[in-house]
Parts: structure tokens; sequence; C-alpha cells
């Protein structure tokens, strides 16, 4: 369970705003898990009975105190100092108060990991600026609809936002803080945006249905478990053995589906030296095309191809006991398992036990040429009946042998990222669900039924008429968990391993834990600090539209 | 539902006028089976038997990897990394015997007998058993103060507070651990419940004062005209009225607080350390190892998920409290 502070006020203040009609809705029978997620918001709807701020009982200043002090005493201290404290601090090195370094640690934090020197002026540039534009942006979100912001945020800031974000990208892998700010830039971009429009998908499915309440329950619980329990969760959902993971399981289905699983994965050639004195036929791997019978073969001498390195588990039941003499018209041979666990048989040698290998695909080759091919049947046995004269290769190709399909690498370097989002939206889903199910309930029959009667078809409806009567409530769902996103860290703690997919899906709240008190980026405060400020920075924008809003309801 | 509910679009799907029609199809009309939308009727319900599968398939998807776990934490771990727990499950469906499928509970009865984590889920009662208290009771008293109490600088000292609600708990890690390291806490349980308290506040009594603010004028003027003494008051009228929104609260915060990973890693140390703590140092520990991380996860989720489903129709009855006001 993530905060509930940002959602519910939100919520809240927007459902005053416009009037949204939810808070009646809140109670109706579908949106009864409205509980934990809508529950904050509708309970807090009676201010809007005595909208003015109520006035003033008598009271004497002793116990005023008495009531605000302890709040104020820890808002103070705990919360309001720290923030204080944490931008001074921002502005020393990593020793402590006794050393001024200015905006260094803004530089530092920017600074290549991978190659300090050359590029560093243009990394930090693009930094400090990003910090600056974040800074605009507040102040501009915050002043509201004064003429200049709004025409600098279209004039001015789009375009610097746009080409400071497109910077990050390139220079994303540079240094840990660029590449946590450029996770937390897709996090937003998608997180969000999904997790809406699936909480929205959800509530007007469950509309029509008899179970949606049981629906509702099973899709919201993810959000009263924590963060660490649903990491724990997905870590094994994605886990890279298909015998564990459920994710990789259903990847090596369907790619067994679409393409033949790999028969014989490992298996090579008894080596040559090994044969001597048999009338096996050497076998050689070449690269990229498999195994090759080392030297060439004529119709008429039957190819015995000894093959090893396979566990007489791989070989399938429906293997029969090798050919000792393969027969066949033309080019003709046998492929088989040339051991027999705990048996000592002859190397190169076909011996009563040991099995063919049914099912290789064999092709014969001529100047390089593959000229026929065919399979190898129960007793490992093949033959090219065309192939009556010459001399050929015969080749075993590498499709054979190569390694089983082990599935996706879900938690590697490239894919962290879109797995942890993908956890998040497993979480979040239910929240926006549930919030837009009771925005849904609240809409007034007649508005749908008006639309009806001027024949709109459903879809027309929906378009028309649901969703700008639920539009408050998606705004409020969306910004909600745009404010929560970034600030995101307990799942990219726990899902991806540490080391390098860790360090490509990190994201700002993590590097400013693991710099400022884990145990890989040592223990420097200042960097960490104006991480924290950079965390900070982000959300003032919310802080601002939540202050403005909340005095025009005063006014 | 749905049959219903697709009745009038059945009438609206056709604009065209409709042809005179005898009486008793007019009739049949109005009990709500027309004739002319029967195509579309069959249509619809085909399309809510699509939706109904549809959202079947959805909620198993989304029970899925947490029942996955479950069973996981049902194996021993040589089991678990031999075969999946379909495989598992398929095994107990078709044979119906636990032993069949190795499942038993051994997991949690080792996990039990291990101090570390019974030590550490107690840590978590005693950390967030006091934090959602605390956060209660001081809220509720600066709210009610904020809601009817006229003292100066009140309306910017409120405008601090809802600025404060975004505040990301980040800024405050280095400089708390500061402040409580003066104060001598730090690395026990009352830093971790200090920390949630101050960041629990700013939404805790923005969210009880516009309820208290609610509360019916008449009432608290009675109250006063009868002689009661503000604390009176606030116990007997504010406190009970304002229940729904305490409720809630304390269950948000409650929730909150138990699930933290964050704050209790900086704040608690090796005696002090929360469940989520424990169970993320024995994944490093341990690595993958399902039959002690599986067991733990689903311990820290019991209490977590026993208020989810115990409050769910309190809540409801909160809200209907609260909008029917």
């Amino acid at each position: 369970m993530t905060h509930p502070g940002e959602a519910a006020s939100g919520a809240e203040k927007k459902r005053e705003q416009d009037g949204d009609p939810t808070q009646t809705g809140s109670g109706d029978g579908p949106s009864r898990v409205a509980a934990t997620g809508g529950a904050a918001a509708a309970v807090a709807a009676p201010s809007e009975l005595t909208p003015s701020g109520g006035s003033a009982l008598q009271g004497g200043k002793l116990v005023t105190f008495l009531f605000l002090a302890p709040a104020m005493l820890l808002l103070a201290v705990l919360v309001l100092y720290p923030i204080l404290y944490t931008a001074t601090r921002s502005l020393f090195s990593a020793e402590g108060f006794t050393e001024f370094v200015g905006l260094g640690n803004y530089v530092e934090m920017f600074r290549a990991d991978v190659a300090p020197g050359a590029g560093n002026t243009l990394l930090w540039t693009v930094g400090a600026a990003l910090v600056v534009a974040v800074l605009v942006m507040g102040a501009a979100a915050g002043t509201g609809r004064a003429s200049w912001a709004t025409a600098g945020k279209t004039m001015i800031i789009a375009p610097l936002a746009a080409a400071l974000i497109a910077g990050v990208f390139v220079l994303e892998g540079q240094s840990s803080t660029f590449t946590a700010i450029k996770n937390n830039i897709i996090w937003v971009i998608v997180a969000p945006a999904a997790v809406t429009a699936l909480g929205l998908i959800f509530a007007v499915l469950t509309e029509r249905v008899r179970w949606s309440t049981a629906f509702k329950v099973v899709v919201f619980m993810p959000m009263a478990i924590s963060f660490l329990a649903a990491g724990v969760t997905f870590k094994m959902v994605y886990d890279q053995n298909p015998d564990r993971g459920v994710a990789n399981a259903v990847a090596v289905g369907v790619h067994d589906t679409f393409a033949d699983p790999t028969p014989y994965p490992g298996a090579r050639g008894r080596p040559p030296e090994q044969l001597e004195g048999t009338d096996a036929t050497p076998v050689k791997a070449s690269a990229d095309v498999g195994l090759e019978s080392a030297e060439a073969v004529t119709p008429g001498t039957p190819v015995k191809m000894a093959l090893v390195g396979l566990t007489p588990k791989k070989v399938p039941d429906t293997a029969g006991t090798a050919a000792a003499s393969p027969s066949g018209a033309g080019l003709s041979g046998v492929v088989w398992l040339d051991f027999v666990p705990g048996s000592k048989g002859e190397n190169g040698a076909v011996d009563s036990n040991e099995k063919g290998l049914p099912g290789i695909t064999v092709e014969a080759v001529r100047d390089g040429k593959v000229v026929d091919t065919t399979q190898t049947d129960a007793s490992g046995q093949f033959s090219f009946p065309k192939l009556t004269s010459g001399s050929y290769t015969v080749r075993l190709p590498a499709s054979n042998f190569a390694e089983a399909y082990s599935g996706i690498d879900w938690l590697g370097p490239s894919l962290a990222t879109a797995a942890i989002i993908i956890s998040y939206i497993w979480i979040w889903a239910g929240f926006a669900m549930v919030l837009i199910a009771a925005g849904l309930a609240a809409i007034p029959r007649d508005a749908l039924e008006a639309a009806r009667v001027d024949g709109a078809t459903e879809w027309q409806v929906f378009q028309r008429v649901t969703i700008p009567l639920v539009r408050p409530v998606l705004v409020v769902v969306f910004v909600t968990l745009m404010i929560n996103v970034l600030k995101i860290f307990d799942l990219v703690f726990v899902i991806p391993p540490e080391g390098p997919s860790q360090e490509s899906a990190t994201v700002i709240a993590l590097e400013m834990w693991r710099v400022s008190f884990g145990p890989g980026g040592g223990a420097d405060q200042g960097v960490g600090s104006a991480l924290a400020v950079l965390l900070f920075l982000v959300v003032v924008p919310a802080m601002l539209f939540n202050i403005r809003r909340f005095r025009k309801e005063q006014s | 539902m749905s049959a219903t509910s697709a009745q009038p679009s059945a009438d609206s799907a056709q604009p065209p006028p409709e042809p005179i029609q005898p009486a008793e199809d007019l009739a049949s009309q109005a009990m709500g089976a027309p004739k002319r939308g029967l195509a579309y009727r069959i249509v619809s319900r085909l399309g809510g038997g699509i939706v109904q599968v549809l959202l079947v398939l959805v909620a198993m998807f989304w029970l899925m990897p947490t029942f996955g776990l479950f069973i996981a934490s049902l194996r021993p771990s040589q089991e678990s990394a031999g075969s999946g727990w379909w495989t598992a499950t398929w095994e107990f469906i078709t044979s119906l015997s636990a032993s069949a499928a190795a499942f038993s509970f051994d997991n949690y009865v080792s996990i039990l007998a291990n101090d570390r984590i019974v030590g550490s889920l107690w840590n978590t009662v005693l950390i967030s058993v006091p934090a959602t208290l605390l956060v209660v009771l001081i809220s509720a008293g600066a709210a009610y103060a904020f809601a009817w109490m006229e003292f100066p600088g009140r309306d910017w000292l409120f405008l601090i507070v809802v600025g404060l609600i975004v505040v990301p708990i980040q800024v405050g890690l280095i400089p708390d651990a500061q402040v409580f390291r003066v104060l001598g806490v730090f690395g026990t349980v009352t830093a971790a419940i200090l920390f949630h308290v101050a960041f629990g506040l700013p939404f805790a009594v923005f969210l009880l004062r516009n309820f208290f603010i609610g509360i019916p004028r008449d009432l608290l003027e009675a109250a006063r005209m009868d002689g009661g003494k503000e604390f009176t008051i606030f116990r007997k009228v504010v406190l009970p009225l304002g229940w729904p929104a305490i409720a809630s609260l304390a269950i948000f915060q409650f929730l909150w607080v138990w699930n933290d990973l964050l704050v209790a890693q900086v704040f608690t140390g090796a005696e002090s350390a929360p469940i989520t703590v424990t169970l993320r140092e024995q994944m490093r520990e341990f690595g993958s190892s399902l039959d002690v991380i599986a067991p733990g996860v689903f311990l820290s989720m019991i209490v977590p998920l026993a208020v989810f489903f115990a409050f769910q129709r309190y809540f409801v009855q909160g809200v209907l409290a609260g909008s029917v006001k």
C-alpha cells in the first residue's frame, strides 16, 4: 500500500471543484470495494456543506495550543526542517558541513561514472539545465493561468522539455542519474496512462456483470499487500528458469509450439582419435553449419556417425536400437549415441544396447551446396535414394544441436523496467478501477437514456456522454498515479537482481537511497541530498497545484 | 443485469420509426420484450458472455502471481526448483492428495521457529500500531483546531500542511536520521514510528479537517451551551461524528506503515527491523530459495489482507454516512 495522501487529496479536491457526482455514487452496490481507494475521497466530501471554512467556536489560547502543538511540532522538526536541511546539505560535500561545494553535488551526480573527463561538461550542462527546467515548470504550474505562464509553457518549456528529454535519452547510461531520470520519464509516460486505461476498461466491463464485486475484490487486493510482497511475487513470475517462472514457461511453450524444440542440444561427434580402427565416419564440428563428416563419403559405404555429449535422457522413448549395419538405397548411414551409461561399449562401433537418434535432419552436401535433405528414422538410419553416385559431405545442421530456447530474460538490463512496470500495473489497476467505477455509477441515467433515445449507438454514448462525464475522475486518477510513479522505489529495489539489471532500471528515489545509505554507493550524503532535492523539485508542481486548488476553493 | 441494461439500447438501436404494430406487440414491448430487438438481444447476450469470459480470464490472471507464490510456499525448495507450481497444482488436482504434490506446511513451521522472522513480525506490529494510533490522535486534535478554532495564521498554517502532503519521504531521510541520532532513538522502532507519524500527518490533518468542518455547527454550539469544555466536545461530539473518516484514515495509515520498506530500512537496526526489511535481507542472503521467502512473504501479507477484507464493509458504511450527511 502506498501512501494514500496524494490520491485522496487530489481526488477529493477535484470532486469539489467539478461538482463531480462521485460522492453520491461511492456507496452504491457496485463500488463496495471503493473501500480503500475511494473512501478517503468520499469521506472528505462533507466539507462541501460549509465551503467557507468553519467559523470558530470560542476556545482559549492554551486549549488551541494544546490541540495544535503535537502536530505542528512533529511537522516542524521532522518534515519542514529536513526540507531546509536537505537543501542546505546538498551544497556541501560528502565530508559534511565543513566543505562547501556550492552546486558541485548537482554537477557530481550527472558526472559520468563510466568515462570521466571528456564529455563531462556536456553532461552536467544538460543535467543543470534539467534542474532549472524543472524549477521553471514548477513555478509556471504554481503561478497558474497567468498569461506569461501559459505562453511560456507552449513557447519555451515544451520544446525545452522535449530537447532535454531527448538529451537524457542520448546521455542515458553515461551516469546513473541520467539512467534514473530516463527511467522516471519512461515510468511517467507509460504507467499512469496504462493503469488509468485498464482501470477504465475494467470499470466499464464490470458495470453489466453480476459478480462485479468479486472481480473488483480480486483486482483490488494487490493494493493491500506490500510492494515487497508484490515484488517477490513478480520476481518469481519472471524467473529465468521456465520450470519456476510462469512468464518463461509460457514463452517457452509458445516458442516450442511454433518452432520445433531442439531435439539434441549440445551433442557432438566422438573425437576422431577415439575412432581409429573402426569403420565409423569421423565427424567434425564446423562453425555455423553444424556437424559434418570429416571426409568425403560415397554411396555404397554406410556413413556411421557416432555422437556423444548427450545424456541418454535426451534420447526420445521412440528411439530404437541403432542399426548396426545400415542399409538403404543410395547414400545412407546411421546416426547414433555412441554411449551407454554404466556399460563399456566399443567406441565407434554400434553396440547392441546403443540407441539410434531419430528425427535428426541430415543434409547431403556436394561442392558446398545442399543437394538433398532427409531425416533419421527410429533406429537412427537415413538414406538418400536419389544419390547413387559421386562423393558427398554429410551434414547434420546446427539446428539439431542448438541449446534449447530458455525463454526471455525478463529481468535482464533491457527488459527490467518494462517488467517492473507490469507489476506496478498489477498493483494499481484496482485503484483506478474502483475510483472510475464510482464515477461511472454516479452518471445520471437520464443523460445516457437521452443519448440513446436520440439514436446514438452504445459506442457513441460511451464516447460522447460517458467519457466526458467521468473525465474529472480520470484526471484525478492519472495525476495521482503520476505523483506516485515519480517516487517509485520499492519495486525497482526488490524485483531486478542487483547488478546490471538494477542499474539499468534504476530511478531517482533508488539512486537517492543507494548514494546516501546503500552498500554500493558508499555514503555520500551531499550527492544524496542533491538527489532528494531533485525528487522534491519534481513534485513541486503537484504541491503548488494542491495549494492553488485549495485556496481557490476557500475564497 | 446484462439483459435488463441491454433493453433500452435494443429499442434505440434501430432508429427508423416502427411500423404500426398490433396491440399485443405493443404490450410485449412494454413488458420489456420487443420483437425487433431479438437479434440485438442475442448479440448482446453473446457479447455479455464474451465479457464474462474475459473478466474471468483477467481475474485468473490477477490471482495467478499470488497463487503461484502460495503454492511455492507449500513445497520443499528442491521441488520448487525442479518443476513449476502449475505442475504441482495439476498433480494435486488430479490426485487430490497433498502428499502426492509434496504440499505441506513444513516451510511455515520452520519459519515460525526462526527467531529472526518471528521477532521482526513482532517489530512490524510494534511499529505500525503506535504509528497508526499516534497519527489518528494527533491529527484529529490538529484537524479540530483547524476546523473549529480561531487563531492567528490559521489559514497560512493550513496551506503549509496542504503543501506538505506530497513531500517525498526521501527529503526527510538524511536529516531525520541526524535528528534521531541526537535524540538517541536511531536504530529503534521509535525512530520509525516518529518518522511515519510525521510524514503521515499532513494528509491526515487535511482529511480530518475537511470532514470535521462538515459537522453541523448547531451540534457543537449546543454542546458548548451545555457547558462542555473543548476537550469534552472533542471527545464526545467530534470524535464519534468523525468516526467514519477516522476509521478509514487509521486503516490507510496502518497498511502504509505495515507495508513500508524504505523508512524501516533506513531507521531501524538489526534488533528492531520489521518483517519487510528482514525478508529483503533474507532474499539477499539466500537468493531465490523460495522455501524461506515465500512463506515469509505470506506471513507478512496475512494482516494486511485481513484488514482489507474485514473492513471493506465498514468502509462502505463510513462512505455512506459521509455522503448522506
